[in-house]
């Protein structure tokens, strides 16, 4: 069976700073796994791997089979990444970002065009087109940027603390449909936050402190073996907070 | 990855540039202010001080003002190549540089587009310059106005590489600004810019060598020959080298397995 992601044990140091250590972990095509960490755990490093901003120089990482270090290429084409920080450019409109990013990408413009009007339309923002970035609003620009995240249609959805930063509106509408997009069965999401909040029972976790996994599997799972009553008291324990 | 998917990429790089240039208009003005300042205040204060002899390309005796306009325009392209690499460092620690190094195209590839597209923006700015420098009588052969394109493209591209370069080897946005007096005004003034190498050797001897191996020096001459459509094959065989060296290093900077990325932590 395809595996979406297949990271298996990378470790990574900058200097003499572990920031992640024999991390290994795997995500089904269709899986919204979450993971979880305090700020500094080393999830925007694990990202930094995934999306080979960083060369992984131990273990290996594999997007539908294609390894990030040997078949760059075939391994990015897969991969749609929402990063940290805002990545969008505040002085051209939304569409601007978007066929920019589209022909990253080597995309046509007519498909462009037809993506690019499906995607916005799906976060409701198609009368926002036209707009400068600038002139939009925190909640709105993220949803900008899981669109434009989606257009060459990947099939590993990468978001690196997507919602900090957000009202409470802004952050449920952005997990509703991203937690959408999964449920249609291809596409993997990969979701990187230190807000326990946005865990629901059923999803799978994969816990991460000071660079390593110590945990992952099933909400309820993770809770049974740790003997807690929930998700956020299981993660207490694990980390040791 | 078949050569139409480059092209697109390479359009779309080139066309946001564009797009962020005309957004801001007053990167264009400031572009055009500065050596117009120099042409029209330096060089008037200077035309009586310092005389320069018939050298090639010229034929007869120039004014001041039409001997450090090819300086100029190289300075128009020096500051636009550090201005790309400023904005690449700036888009570097805003995230949105990301965008463009998790692309599927290869990322030496990525980052020529991106010269390129700073090489355009400056030559719109050379011609405007120039445009309005026949104010002042600097009007070379109409031959000059085509002849000098290749000039400018290849000084355009050795100058942002360096910049490339150099903004791979920057931390911090606030470290660049120290960079660029230590590498945009030296640059400038010790080379032919201003006066002939042959005045400079004249009053020093190392201050010559100084001047006649910077790179900078080579992309003032290549343009001051192509703007009176000659070509001087010691300038150009210097620039093209200079080019790829540049090139070789930025690319390495970039490249995540050996480059100046991982180094950051996080950035």
């Amino acid at each position: 069976m395809t595996v979406a992601l297949d990271i298996n044990n990378v470790s990574h140091k900058f200097g003499d700073f572990t920031a992640l250590d024999d991390v290994s972990l795997k995500i089904s095509p269709g899986d919204f796994t979450v993971l979880l960490g305090l700020n500094g755990a080393g999830k925007t490093t694990l990202y930094s791997l995934i999306t080979r901003l960083y060369n992984n120089n131990s273990g290996s990482i594999k997007i539908h089979n294609f390894d990030v270090r040997d078949q760059s290429s075939d391994a990015l084409k897969n991969i749609g990444v929402v990063f940290q920080q805002p990545t969008l450019d505040l002085d051209l409109s939304v569409e601007e970002n978007l066929h920019y990013h589209s022909s990253l990408h080597g995309i046509s413009k007519a498909v462009a065009n037809t993506r690019i009007k499906d995607e916005i339309n799906r976060i409701n923002l198609s009368d926002k087109l036209k707009n400068k970035v600038r002139s939009l609003s925190g909640g709105q620009r993220r949803r900008v940027e899981i669109a434009r995240s989606l257009i060459h249609k990947p099939k590993l959805l990468l978001l690196d603390e997507p919602t900090v930063g957000l009202d409470i509106g802004s952050r449920q509408m952005i997990l509703k449909h991203v937690k959408s997009l999964c449920k249609k069965g291809e596409l993997a999401v990969l979701w990187a936050t230190h807000l326990i909040d946005e865990i629901d029972k059923g999803e799978k976790v994969v816990i991460i402190h000071k660079g390593k996994v110590l945990e992952s599997g099933g909400v309820a799972t993770i809770v049974k073996k740790t003997k807690k009553k929930n998700i956020r008291e299981a993660f207490n324990k694990i980390v040791g907070i | 990855m078949n050569l139409v998917v480059y092209i697109r990429c390479f359009k779309g790089i080139v066309l946001r540039e564009a797009l962020r240039f005309i957004h801001q208009k007053e990167r264009f003005f400031s572009a055009l202010v500065r050596p117009l300042v120099w042409l029209g205040i330096f060089a008037a204060g200077f035309r009586s001080v310092l005389g320069v002899a018939i050298i090639p390309p010229y034929e007869t005796y120039i004014p001041y003002e039409v001997y450090i306009a090819p300086g100029l325009i190289a300075m128009i392209q020096l500051f636009n190549g550090m201005q790309s690499s400023l904005s690449m460092v700036y888009d570097r620690e805003m995230g949105s540089m990301k965008t463009m190094l998790v692309s599927p195209i290869p990322r030496w590839f990525l980052l020529c587009s991106k010269l390129f597209a700073g090489v355009f923006v400056s030559i719109l700015q050379v011609y405007a310059f120039l445009l309005i420098a026949s104010f002042w009588d600097i009007i070379p052969p109409v031959s000059g106005y085509f002849t000098i394109l290749p000039a400018l493209i290849i000084s355009g591209l050795m100058l942002g590489a360096l910049g490339m370069f150099l903004s791979s080897a920057i931390k911090q946005l606030e470290n660049f600004a120290g960079v660029m007096n230590f590498v945009i005004f030296p640059m400038f003034f010790a080379s032919s810019a201003l006066y002939p190498l042959w005045k400079i050797e004249e009053t020093s001897e190392w201050l010559y060598l100084v001047c006649f191996y910077n790179p900078f020096t080579y992309a003032v001459e290549s343009i001051r020959f192509s703007l009176y459509s000659q070509i001087n094959f010691e300038y150009s065989a210097g620039i093209i080298i200079f080019t790829l060296i540049f090139l070789f290093l930025s690319i390495m900077g970039y490249d995540p397995s050996r480059g100046n990325l991982q180094k950051k932590g996080g950035k």
